[in-house]
């Protein structure tokens, strides 16, 4: 299989993914305990509500849903590709595929390569064993031999920073001396293709910053490919030199990273505009068979995207309701360019009594934000009775606003927002 | 690159692709996960690994108390001790093979949703430490033996020591066969890793380990034949101790018994293994 290529002068595959889907079926049987299976079974045949079920969703169980569909993908070796999409367009089950840690519903995945990733900080660490263990222990996930690792092991310690404490059990370790030695176990094993989800989000920014700098080394000087999953459009930017959007289960987008970037910015909407068709965006993943859609959103009273000082965000949302919900609330998030989460605000919990489609009229007070370009996500909730929110449905990146800004307003010094003024004590 | 790197990961797969190769490059891991189970489990404990020695010591006495004093079985001749220390280390070692990759998702599903290794090297390295448990334990009833052979009591059968690995082979393919069918059920239904603990203490009566297979009353003697454990308990007994055995129709069909529950469990293994993750 692998000689094919090789003739071609460009760097050989390392992974060749063909028409891959994964399905899952919402609120699935499973891991439970037979009681519990028979209980079901019998609420279900008398019509009543189903005591195991998680209190609030309405889902329907037993619904089917592709958290991928018909994805193909070839990525070359060297390569570094960073994949992007809102929650739920399938970025986690793409690389649990990829990592073989679950299997496909159809297609296949091929890999010319070792894989090792970081899905998750230091998985397959165990706490009573010292580092120096742990460290064979994760090469030997890697299917290396002690001799290998023996190798690699000055290379590691190195990275990691925690030379001293190599003999230390793991649990004794802070939080950022575990990530350390995490990551410097990963990015230093003998392995082709190296997967990393989010995992820079924890960690100084001077460890994210040499962790960076390490996978781009390995990709450039040493021919291992990476795949890069986050939601930090920083971090993309600076790791890889090839992007993919996914958005709900597909390949949405393929290419240049600030392309990329952008398209998953947009949510594949039109710049300046100021009626946008939700229906056609992608709606969060938590969102499927709630019975709650958001269809259409108007700046209301705009003929463009572009807001003074001190001007409101007013916004007219229409909603289909396939059943009559309470306790409703609306959530707006306003997000940086750089997809950096600015600021949230959530309205009282209101009623929606009848099935059908709704509008509501509201208005967010832009106090103090000063200057740059928005991005605002809208999303409805229903409030628990104890309180807690249950996603009923979620557009990221549904609008692109613009703040022109006060004169003399440096953005990039000062930020979006203005705070009260200083109190001299 | 190399040629062995080359993964295909496809959504049908053959149910007897048992992929026992990927165990093999992975061999390494298998004996770290051995020797890591023993070193956390004897970590902060006082006595560390005598506790293997002094359990089976304790319940042998107490089976002298109860088996050999009150209810009064027979031993066959040989001493109540060394007797019930081989059926308690034996039975033990099965028990645990069974009891311990009956857990195997359940136990790894933090491990298993995060990192990918051939699944199956976790109940192979749970069996291997079940037999380095047993080694320690038959050095205790070595010493017992050779004690009783110098002063005459016991009469091994030297001749059959070499035999004696594949009888612990046996049993650990057994238990290891039976518990991961169950563990790759109890991925759905947790309530059957309950049954296994009552199940295997059930089973441990049905097999002579606490009574010689020559005690059996002919009317059960079959079904005590049946039993796939029986063989290996009394293989072990007739190389180690001179006493006892199963006639060779029994040997083969107990070994045909358990290839069979390997072969199965590990078909089943595979075939759970690769979506088990979903159903966490």
């Amino acid at each position: 299989m692998a000689e094919r290529e090789e003739l071609s002068p460009k760097p050989p595959l390392v992974i060749r993914v063909t028409d891959v889907g994964k399905r899952y079926r919402l609120g699935e049987m499973g891991g439970r305990t037979l009681q519990h299976e028979l209980q079901t079974w019998w609420a279900r045949r008398q019509g009543k509500q189903d005591p195991n079920r998680r209190l609030g969703d309405d889902r329907a169980i037993g619904e089917e849903f592709w958290a991928l569909r018909n994805v193909s993908l070839e990525v070359r070796r060297g390569e570094r590709v960073g994949i992007v999409g809102v929650n739920g367009a399938g970025k986690s089950t793409l690389l649990k595929l990829l990592c073989r840690i679950t299997a496909p519903t159809e297609g296949r995945i091929e890999l010319w390569g070792r894989v090792s990733s970081m899905l998750e900080v230091g998985t397959g660490f165990h706490r009573e064993m010292t580092g120096r263990e742990n460290i064979y222990m994760n090469g030997a996930i890697l299917g290396m031999t002690g001799a290998q690792i023996d190798e690699r092991m000055e290379q590691i310690v190195e990275f990691s920073e925690v030379g001293q404490f190599l003999d230390t059990p793991v649990k004794r370790y802070s939080s950022g001396m575990f990530v350390k030695l995490a990551f410097a176990v990963a990015a230093h094993l003998t392995s082709e293709i190296m997967i990393m989800d989010e995992v820079l989000a924890v960690g100084d920014v001077a460890f994210q910053r040499k962790c960076i700098d390490r996978m781009r080394s390995a990709a450039e000087d040493e021919g291992r490919t990476v795949l890069y999953v986050s939601h930090n459009m920083d971090t993309i930017r600076r790791l890889c030199d090839r992007c993919v959007v996914l958005d709900a289960g597909r390949v949405v987008y393929d290419g240049d990273v600030s392309k990329g970037i952008a398209t998953y910015m947009n949510n594949g909407l039109g710049l300046g505009t100021t009626d946008v068709d939700l229906a056609a965006l992608s709606h969060s993943g938590l969102s499927r068979g709630t019975g709650v859609r958001m269809e259409r959103v108007v700046l209301d009273g705009k003929a463009d995207t572009t807001f003074d000082a001190g001007e409101d965000l007013r916004l007219r949302l229409w909603a289909r309701v396939e059943r009559p919900v309470r306790n409703v609330c609306l959530r707006v998030t306003l997000r940086s360019e750089t997809d950096v989460g600015l600021a949230s605000t959530w309205s009282d919990p209101l009623d929606l009594e009848n099935a059908g489609e709704h509008e509501l009229a509201f208005c967010v007070p832009l106090d103090g934000l000063r200057k740059g370009v928005l991005y605002v996500s809208l999303g409805m909730y229903r409030v628990d009775e104890v309180g807690r929110r249950l996603t009923l449905d979620h557009v990221s990146h549904a609008l692109r606003i613009e703040l022109a800004g006060v004169a003399l307003w440096n953005l990039r010094a000062y930020g979006y927002m203005e705070l009260p003024k200083i109190q001299v004590i | 690159m190399q040629r062995n790197d080359y993964v295909l990961i496809d959504s049908h797969v053959g149910a007897f692709d048992l992929r026992l190769g990927e165990l093999w490059r992975y061999r390494e891991l298998v004996w770290l996960l051995t020797r890591r189970s023993f070193v956390v489990t004897y970590k902060q404990t006082i006595l560390g690994p005598l506790w293997l020695v002094v359990s089976p010591l304790l319940t042998s006495m107490a089976y002298v108390i109860l088996f050999g004093r009150i209810a009064g079985l027979s031993t066959e001749g040989v001493p109540q001790l060394l007797f019930y220390l081989l059926g308690t280390a034996a039975w033990t070692c099965f028990a645990a093979c069974v009891g311990r990759c009956a857990t195997t998702f359940v136990d790894n599903a933090g491990v298993f949703s995060k990192v990918w290794f051939p699944r199956l090297a976790a109940p192979v390295s749970t069996v291997l430490g079940a037999f380095v448990r047993l080694a320690i334990q038959l050095v205790l009833v070595l010493v017992l033996i050779a004690w009783y052979a110098v002063h005459g009591v016991v009469a091994p059968r030297w001749e059959l020591w070499p035999l004696v690995p594949l009888a612990v082979l046996q049993l650990g393919l057994l238990g290891m066969g039976c518990g991961i069918v169950v563990s790759s059920a109890t991925t759905r239904y947790r309530d059957l890793a309950v049954l296994v603990d009552f199940g295997v203490t059930l089973w441990m009566y049905a097999t002579p380990v606490v009574y010689p297979l020559s005690q059996v009353p002919d009317a059960l003697r079959a079904i005590v034949l049946a039993n796939p454990a029986t063989a290996p308990v009394e293989w072990l007994r007739m190389a180690l101790l001179g006493v006892g055995g199963v006639p060779v129709a029994a040997l083969a069909w107990s070994w045909a018994v358990t290839l069979a529950v390997v072969l199965l469990g590990v078909a089943v293994f595979n075939r759970v293994e690769r979506t088990f993750v979903d159903t966490v």
